[in-house]
C-alpha cells in the first residue's frame, strides 16, 4: 500500500508524519519527494548505502555541421535555444528535453549529452528503507527524481510504502501522488492552513483517491482547517495538538517516535485508522 | 522602485506572516504573493475592491484527432514526457503534457494540434495601492511563467513609489527562480530546526548568481535556541547580513485568523519586526524616504 502525505501550505508538518509513521511500521518504504528541499533524511540519519544521479538529455550542437537555418531555435517553445554570433547557444537549465531540436535538424548537427541535475540516495534506518530525492540548487524542475522514485517503489517489496509529497498542488506534486492508494493531508490551525487544504483537497478528489487529515499544531482556539473537515465530511485521522516539547524534538532531527514510545503508538494507530488494521 | 523578495527555502517558517507585517509598517503601496501554487497573502491584506482578473495562457496542450490518427504510435514513442496514453486509441494527458509540439511534429498525417490553455489567473487589485496575485490552476505546469506574469503586475507602479514587498514561495525550484530575477533585494525568513537550516542553505546557495542582496531573519527564535545561534554564526561567517529574530508568540496565530498582521498586534513582535524594516531600508538605501 502506498501512502501520500501532502499538504499544500509547507511547514504544517508533512515531514513529521511522513517520517515518524515510516518509522512506526516495521518493515516500510519511505521516498522523499519533496526534491527541492528534502529533510527527510535528517531524521534517518545513518550511512548513505547508495547515491545515485538523476540526470536529463540537453541537446549540443555540431557548429561545423550547422548552417545557422534557425530550425531547431524557432521550434523550441521553451525558448532554451538562442542563434547569436552565428552559433546555437543552448541555455541548459531552460531546456525541457523533449528532444524537438534534435528532430527537426535537417542537417544531422545536434546530439544530446547527459546533464546531472540531481541524485537520489538511500539508507537504511531501523526498518525503514529510506530514499531521498534531491534537486540540485539552481535547477528547476525535479520531475524527473519523483519518477525515478516512483520506479523504486515499484521495484520494492515492503508492505506499506510512505510518500513525502512536494508542498502545493502543482504538476510536482500530482506526480508524487498519482500511484498512491491513499491520501494524508497535514493540515494546521490558521486560515492559510485552511485555504492551502481546500486545493489540495481538490487535487485529491480528481483523482478519487481515499484521503484523511492530520490537524497538526493545534490550540484551543478556533480551527478553521478542522471546520473545513467537518463540512466536507473529510475524516480527521489524528489531532496532534501544539507541543513545545515534540518542536524541540523534531527541530533536533530526532523522531519523536523514537524518543517516546507514546508518539511511537500515536503513529501506528494512525496506520490502523487507515489500513483497518490489516497491517502492521 | 526596488523590490524585496521575502524566501524561506522550508515552508511555513513564516514568509507570508512577516510581509504582511512588512507592508502594513512600511505602508507600501506596491505588493505582490508570487507563491501562485498556494497563495495567501490576501487573507491578511484586506482590499476593498474587486481585482482585475485574467486569464493566464500556458504553453500549449496536444490534442489527437482519433478520426485521422491511423495508430503509428510515433507520438507515443517520441513523447519524453510519458503524455501519451494508449487505450484503443491515442489520447494526451492534461497533467503530463508539456507542450513541446513534438508529438504534433512527428504525426505523419497532421492528427494532432497544439490548443491554447489556461494554467491559472492572475488578479490584480488597484486603486490607492497595488497588489498583484495569482492563482495556478490545480496540477499545472510553467508556473514559472506566472510568477514572471505577477511582477509584471507591478510595473505600473513603477515610478510612483520606491519600494515594493514580493511574498514568494516554498522551495528552490522554477516559480522561486522566477521570482528572484529582478529583485534588488531577498529576505530569507529561516526558522530554527535542523530542517529549517539546511534549507536555508540551499535557497542561499540558489540565490547564487543572481545580483540581488541575500539577508537572513529567524522567526520563532526561541524554539531552538541553538539553532538560532548556528544561523547567525552561519551568517556572521559568511557576511550576509543577518537582520534580527522573532519570538514564537502563540497570538500570531489568532492575529493571522482575524486576517491581521504582526503590525496591528501590541506585542514586542512588533517591535522587533519594525528593527529588520530599519534594516532593510538602510541596505536598500530607502532610509527616511516618504514615498516608499
Amino acid at each position: 500500500m502506498k501512502i501520500a502525505v501532502l499538504s499544500g501550505k509547507g511547514g504544517t508538518g508533512k515531514t513529521l508524519v511522513a517520517t515518524n509513521l515510516s518509522f512506526s511500521i516495521n518493515n516500510s518504504l519511505y521516498l522523499d519527494c519533496d526534491v527541492e528541499e528534502p529533510n527527510g533524511h535528517l531524521f534517518f540519519e545513518s550511512p548513505l548505502i547508495s547515491s545515485v544521479d538523476v540526470s536529463l538529455p540537453i541537446p549540443r550542437v555540431i557548429d561545423e555541421k550547422c548552417d545557422g537555418c534557425m530550425k531547431c531555435v524557432d521550434f523550441c517553445k521553451f525558448n532554451a535555444l538562442a542563434y547569436v554570433g552565428n552559433k546555437v547557444l543552448v541555455f541548459d537549465k531552460i531546456c525541457h528535453s523533449c528532444g524537438g531540436c534534435k528532430l527537426v535538424c535537417p542537417h544531422d548537427a545536434i546530439y544530446e549529452e547527459e546533464r546531472v541535475i540531481g541524485k537520489i540516495e538511500s539508507r537504511k534506518y531501523g526498518g525503514v528503507d529510506v530514499h531521498t530525492g534531491i534537486l540540485n540548487p539552481g535547477e528547476e524542475s525535479g520531475t524527473k527524481i519523483i519518477s525515478r522514485l516512483m520506479e523504486i517503489a515499484k521495484s520494492k517489496r515492503e508492505e506499506i510504502t510512505v510518500i513525502d509529497s512536494p508542498p502545493g498542488s502543482s504538476c510536482v506534486v500530482m506526480d508524487s501522488i498519482k500511484d498512491a492508494d491513499y491520501c494524508i493531508i497535514v493540515a494546521e490551525s490558521s486560515i492559510f492552513g485552511a485555504h492551502n487544504l481546500e486545493m489540495v483537497h481538490e487535487l485529491v478528489l480528481l483523482f478519487e483517491k481515499p484521503m484523511g487529515v492530520v490537524l497538526n499544531k493545534t490550540t484551543n482556539g478556533i480551527n478553521p482547517s478542522k471546520l473545513y473537515c467537518e463540512n466536507n465530511n473529510i475524516p480527521i485521522l489524528l489531532d496532534i495538538p501544539f507541543s513545545k516539547k515534540i518542536n524541540a524534538i523534531s527541530s533536533s532531527g530526532v523522531l519523536i517516535s523514537e524518543e517516546d514510545e507514546k508518539y511511537k503508538i500515536m503513529f501506528t494507530n494512525l496506520l490502523k485508522k487507515i489500513t483497518g488494521g490489516e497491517i502492521s | 522602485m526596488k523590490q524585496l523578495l521575502i524566501l524561506s527555502g522550508k515552508g511555513g517558517t513564516g514568509k507570508t506572516t512577516i510581509a504582511s507585517g512588512l507592508i502594513k509598517l512600511a505602508e507600501v503601496k506596491a505588493y505582490a504573493d508570487c507563491d501562485v501554487d498556494a497563495p495567501n497573502l490576501h487573507l491578511s491584506i484586506n482590499q476593498n475592491t474587486d481585482p482585475h482578473v485574467s486569464d493566464f495562457y500556458g504553453l500549449d496542450l496536444a490534442n489527437i484527432n482519433k478520426e485521422t490518427c491511423i495508430l503509428c504510435g510515433k507520438c507515443f514513442d517520441n513523447c519524453r514526457f510519458h503524455a501519451i496514453k494508449f487505450d484503443e486509441y491515442y489520447e494526451v494527458d492534461p497533467y503530463a503534457c508539456e507542450g513541446c509540439s513534438v508529438c504534433e511534429y512527428i504525426c505523419p498525417v497532421n492528427a494532432i494540434t497544439m490548443k491554447e490553455r489556461v494554467i491559472g489567473v492572475t488578479k490584480v487589485y488597484s486603486n490607492y495601492h497595488v497588489f498583484s496575485t495569482a492563482q495556478l490552476r490545480m496540477g499545472s505546469g510553467n508556473s514559472g511563467l506566472l510568477v514572471t506574469e505577477v511582477k509584471k503586475g507591478l510595473a505600473p507602479y513603477k515610478n510612483k513609489c520606491n519600494l515594493s514587498i514580493i511574498d514568494g514561495s516554498p522551495g528552490i525550484g522554477c516559480p522561486v527562480i522566477a521570482s528572484i530575477s529582478g529583485v534588488d533585494m531577498i529576505l530569507v525568513v529561516a526558522e530554527p530546526s535542523l530542517s529549517g537550516y539546511h534549507d536555508m542553505l540551499r535557497i542561499i546557495k540558489t540565490s547564487h548568481g543572481f545580483p540581488s542582496i541575500v539577508s537572513v531573519c529567524v522567526n520563532k527564535c526561541d524554539l531552538n535556541k541553538k539553532l538560532t545561534d548556528d544561523i547567525i554564526n552561519y551568517c556572521t561567517e559568511n557576511k550576509i547580513p543577518f537582520l534580527g529574530t522573532l519570538p514564537f508568540d502563540e497570538r500570531v496565530l489568532e492575529t493571522i485568523n482575524n486576517g491581521l498582521t504582526i503590525a496591528d498586534m501590541d506585542s514586542p513582535l512588533k517591535h522587533d519586526l519594525e528593527e529588520i524594516l530599519e534594516k532593510i531600508l538602510n541596505i536598500l538605501d530607502l532610509k527616511g524616504d516618504k514615498n516608499l
